[in-house]
């Protein structure tokens, strides 16, 4: 089953309920998987403090204080880490980009949870409304937000087996089904030089967009060329800083919900999640079509505001 | 007079435990739905139930005589395996809407996604917007009207179920293909589109679609 939420918040006024809006959403989607949770918040200073690069660290297995005196002497910038529930996020005044390498070569078992200059991932195994009270989501700001709910069919239950994949800078994917012509795709992209953190289905399919985007393409082509490449059931969520898409797979058995207003875009596995979403009384709410890429980007509601 | 329940303070179970209740009839309103599953499931009894707001899977599945109005969306499987009665929805609804219903009326006013009228097995829908693809699947009997257009594989491996639609069919399913409208075609769907509160249609404007028989019978050069 599995249950995928996400809201990408128009109303600036309306950031500073992000992460109460995020928290009813991914606890409604409770029923639909229970034995693991992950969420990406952009835009929360506490998480991801401005003009700072941010990465998100799993199962680092040293203290906060050990990990942030380590990461300051490996990059030779100041690094500062908080604790949120057993995530540790670091943050520096760097390039996003080589956060990842850095914390492997001092943690070389470390799971990077995400990475960006305005991203935070958490992600955990253990039920929903737990995690999200440990990571004291409901406090959270930003612009943007995504969960997931897994109940896991294709890896473990571990926090490297949940969701979201956020492989490249500032970028996150969620995903409800599952690919059956992955284990093809992977070996493909092994032998393009990238690499993986574990054996699960919809890592190959956050590789596989990165992969794209890092070669040029925008997030409508990436998605594209996703749906002509990959085989099986999903419905997808997929942001970076700026962006926020949704896709199907051409059988459209993997639900999905999308809802509208000025204030927000909003989109969930079921209706429940959004029930409780401020103005959806007045919402344009519809189900995606299968194979249609709906995309809504900052930019274009910065021009417009 | 009606009898008011508010799911937002009483739960979904006891509700559906009421209108359970033997030898119950009258008018019952069902308010807060916020999407949940299984609303006014398993009714059998002469009532109205009119739910005020989106419901989530399964909504008026099984339902036998009763008269159920959803004045909202409804998700997955809406009216599932119905028997009789009338299940009636005022916005769209998702996939496999109507799917192996038996008996009765269902009506959407808006869309209905995938699969609508799954394994139709005596159920009339009449969708007062589009469906989506693999509508009718294996349809055996019953009749779908659909106002708009029809997605992908209209109708696939379909038996003795009778499709009319308006708009455009993206393409046809298995074994299905359009068909003559002869008048007790044009009256029934007349009669139809009435019961449902769509009179204005001009059924001639419909094209009726049902099986080419081609299947039924094992060839071996049936493959695609």
């Amino acid at each position: 089953m599995c249950g995928i939420v996400g809201l990408h918040v128009r109303n600036p006024e309306l950031h500073s309920r992000l992460g109460e809006l995020l928290t009813g959403m991914l606890c409604a989607m409770e029923d639909r998987g229970a034995d693991s949770a992950g969420i990406a918040v952009y835009g929360n200073e506490a998480w991801s403090p401005a003009g700072r690069a941010t990465i998100s660290l799993i199962d680092v297995g040293a203290p906060a204080a050990e990990v942030a005196a380590a990461l300051t002497a490996e990059l030779g910038a100041d690094v500062v880490v908080t604790e949120v529930g057993d995530v540790l996020l670091a943050s520096a005044d760097v390039d996003p980009e080589v956060l990842p390498a850095a914390a492997r070569r001092r943690y070389p078992h470390v799971l990077v949870g995400g990475f960006g200059t305005d991203l935070a991932v958490l992600k955990g195994v253990g039920r929903p409304r737990d995690l999200a009270q440990r990571w004291g989501l409901a406090a959270a700001q930003g612009w943007q937000g995504v969960g997931h709910t897994r109940m896991a069919t294709e890896s473990a239950v571990t926090p490297a087996g949940a969701h979201p994949y956020a492989v490249g800078p500032d970028q996150c994917l969620v995903h409800n089904g599952s690919f059956s012509n992955h284990a093809t795709i992977r070996r493909e992209l092994l032998a393009a030089g990238v690499e993986f953190d574990s054996l699960n289905d919809t890592e190959v399919g956050a590789r596989f967009v990165a992969h794209r985007l890092a070669a040029g393409r925008d997030v409508a082509t990436a998605l594209t060329d996703l749906t002509t490449t990959f085989d099986g059931f999903y419905t997808l969520l997929v942001s970076d800083r700026n962006s926020f898409a949704v896709v199907r797979d051409a059988i459209a058995c993997k639900p999905a919900v999308i809802a509208e207003t000025g204030d927000w875009v909003a989109m969930a596995s079921e209706f429940r999640a959004l029930a409780h979403l401020p103005g959806i009384e007045d919402a344009r709410i519809w189900e995606p079509e299968p194979e249609v890429i709906y995309a809504w980007t900052r930019a274009q509601e910065v021009v417009t505001a | 007079m009606s009898t008011t329940f508010d799911l937002a303070t009483t739960p979904l179970r006891e509700v559906n435990a009421a209108l359970h209740a033997p030898g119950i009839s009258g008018d019952f309103v069902i308010g807060n739905p916020q999407g949940a599953h299984n609303v006014a499931v398993g009714l059998d009894a002469p009532v109205s139930v009119t739910v005020e707001g989106h419901v989530g899977y399964y909504a008026a599945g099984m339902n036998q005589r009763a008269d159920v109005t959803i004045r909202g969306n409804a998700g997955t499987g809406l009216a599932e395996n119905m028997m009789s009665g009338t299940v009636h929805v005022t916005g769209n609804a998702s996939q496999s809407a109507g799917a192996t219903g038996r008996g009765g009326l269902l009506v959407v006013d808006g869309d209905a996604a995938a699969r609508c009228g799954i394994s139709l097995k005596g159920l009339d829908v009449v969708v007062g917007g589009s469906v989506g693809h693999m509508s009718a699947f294996m349809a055996q009997r019953g009749r779908m009207v659909v106002r708009g257009d029809a997605g992908d594989a209209l109708g696939d491996s379909i038996y003795e179920a009778r499709l009319y639609v308006r708009g455009r069919v993206q393409s046809l399913g298995a074994d299905c293909e359009p068909k003559e409208m002869r008048a007790e075609h044009l009256e029934e769907l007349a009669d139809l589109l009435k019961t449902a509160g769509f009179e204005e249609d001009d059924p001639a404007s419909y094209t009726r679609y049902g099986s080419a028989r081609t299947l039924y019978h094992f060839h071996s050069d049936n493959t695609y």
